[in-house]
């Protein structure tokens, strides 16, 4: 990824949103629009420990971080999540994003009672891109759609409410039929109020290859910032914690220079839009967090 | 005797609940009434809510909807992103900017944002959604403690009060900090009973402690829902009101209150 001359610089405004890359770049998946390219070989970031877990969840409270995030690669990967868990739940809300193709009952039942004894909400997010294997698994693997609604599934039955979550692969006249198929299939699978998240793709990774990836006029500059709503950006609010260090946001964990520092302390100061990835966030705002998220223009 | 005050949440023009509200709140004897925003929405003629709350002198504070109608804004800043839910906002944004008169929206636009005052011996804060941002959403399972005693040490004071979420809730914070979401008289919270919710906040006997006291306030529903449907307003809003029931603007709800409601 090639650089700028000169970028707009952003201040951390309050840290809302701390993730935590807790299987680094591992998955078991091998998924052909991953943004950071996981797969069951791509060691670039590795496991986080509970330690350092414990460590940051600690440093996080005087900071008054409202959500915490698990994200990987495959967080169920990591055999100390459900611990990591148990523990957030006593600091605030917690959100998985998993594949849910690894989910074995001892595991499920555990945070399900981790969630039914906690004050704040477990949520699950569970990608999916198609709304049956034709549509998803040319995208995520074969077999992988019926293996991850079966893990939709066991969720259901143990009293979560998960979020699917798909990466736009279709185009934007077709949504209204593509959310109509998603909900109807997954009430057949017994999801009877699903919730529905709809990701833009991110040109980068292994996603740059699938489609395209930015050219060399996507950048962003002083004269875009102008009149615009700085709280979109994740930088903004956001930090994520990796094996190497706290970096600036999840989009960006494996680029040169996104590493801020050792600790949450560290990572508080500005950060220059300095990534062509930058874009994405800037057009489409906080697509990270829970809620579901819609291509507006206008 | 020790003071007491009638707090209001989101109106959303319901004033068939909040006429009924204000004689409930006289007949506790509250000396003082304060209303924290979201006058309009959802229900019929926003007008009549405007007028009650003005006749009857409570002091009003801005919400994220008044913030729009008064400033002429093109939606209610909720930050709706599903596609159903932005669509019924857009419907209920539209019907009730129409329908507030020109006086009446720039009288909203110039509403405070936050009100203060001592009581019990405590500070305590009045905002809309949240004391850093009017439009944020503070639901009981996604609102860490730690989040809530740092707006108690960032903005001095002992007790907060907000509403915007729309289900009441309250927590102690721990050296005698509090906050405290007094729900809305807007529309039910979405657990399958018609009534509504205010708060009474006193203090105690000897002015050293102030409570909060939910009350759960029945009033003619069934004489709202058939004005929203003369207004022609969505019958999903309607249902709303005749169930309990939130049939809409269900994304932001956490899992915890999401899995409460039917839908």
């Amino acid at each position: 990824m090639t650089t700028a001359p000169s970028f707009p610089s952003v201040a951390l405004d309050c840290l809302d949103n701390l993730w935590f890359q807790v299987a680094g770049t591992l998955c078991n998946l091998t998924c052909n629009h991953c943004f950071i390219s996981c797969s069951p070989k791509n060691h670039t970031l590795g496991f986080l420990d509970f330690e350092t877990v414990k460590r940051v969840l600690a440093e996080s409270r005087p900071l008054g971080v409202k959500e915490y995030y698990f994200t990987g690669g495959e967080p169920f990967m990591n055999n100390e999540l459900p611990a990591m868990l148990e523990e957030t739940l006593r600091y605030g809300p917690a959100s998985v994003l998993t594949n849910a193709t690894l989910l074995p009952e001892k595991i499920v039942n555990r945070i399900a009672k981790a969630e039914r004894e906690s004050l704040y909400s477990l949520e699950l997010r569970v990608s999916l891109d198609g709304f049956s294997p034709e549509t998803n698994d040319p995208i995520r693997g074969e077999g992988t759609f019926e293996r991850a609604m079966q893990g939709v599934e066991f969720l259901v039955g143990n009293g979560f409410l998960p979020i699917i979550t798909a990466m736009r692969s279709w185009r934007l006249e077709e949504e209204e039929e593509v959310i109509g198929k998603f909900t109807t299939m997954l009430k057949s699978r017994g999801y009877d109020r699903p919730r529905l998240k709809l990701l833009p793709s991110l040109k980068i990774g292994q996603e740059a290859m699938r489609t395209a990836g930015y050219t060399d006029l996507d950048w962003l500059t002083d004269e875009m910032m102008e009149g615009y709503d700085k709280s979109q950006l994740l930088c903004t609010n956001s930090r994520i914690v990796t094996d190497k260090g706290v970096h600036v946001c999840p989009i960006l964990v494996d680029q040169a220079g996104s590493n801020m520092g050792a600790t949450l302390a560290e990572s508080t100061k500005d950060f220059p839009l300095a990534y062509q990835a930058c874009m994405t966030c800037y057009a489409y705002g906080s697509i990270c967090s829970n809620v579901s998220s819609t291509v507006t223009f206008e | 005797m020790s003071r007491s005050i009638a707090l209001f949440g989101g109106i959303y023009s319901n004033h068939v609940a909040l006429s009924r509200a204000l004689e409930d709140a006289r007949d506790r004897s509250a000396d003082s009434v304060y209303c924290l925003g979201d006058l309009g929405a959802f229900g019929p003629q926003p007008d009549r809510t405007i007028d009650l709350l003005r006749d009857h002198g409570v002091k009003v504070m801005q919400g994220n909807y008044d913030n729009s109608i008064g400033n002429g804004l093109s939606d209610c800043q909720c930050g709706y992103t599903d596609p159903r839910d932005n669509h019924y906002a857009r419907i209920s944004y539209q019907y009730t900017f129409q329908k507030t008169s020109p006086p009446n929206r720039k009288w909203l636009g110039e509403l405070p944002e936050l009100y203060r005052f001592s009581m019990g011996g405590k500070r305590v804060l009045l905002c809309h959604g949240s004391p850093r941002r009017m439009n944020e959403f503070l639901f009981s399972s996604a609102t860490p403690t730690h989040l809530l005693s740092k707006f108690c040490e960032d903005f001095d004071a002992d007790v907060i009060v907000g509403t915007h979420s729309g289900i009441h809730w309250s927590r102690d914070l721990g050296n005698g900090k509090k906050f405290i979401n007094i729900g809305v008289l807007g529309r039910p919270e979405n657990d399958g009973t018609t009534h509504v919710w205010y708060a009474m906040l006193s203090e105690n006997a000897s002015g050293t402690e102030v409570e909060a006291e939910f009350i759960p306030l029945q009033y003619d529903h069934e004489r709202l829902a058939e004005e929203m449907r003369s207004e022609k307003l969505p019958e999903e809003f309607v249902e709303t009101i005749q169930t309990g029931w939130w049939t809409t603007c269900l994304e932001v709800l956490p899992m915890k209150e999401r899995r409460i409601g039917r839908y």
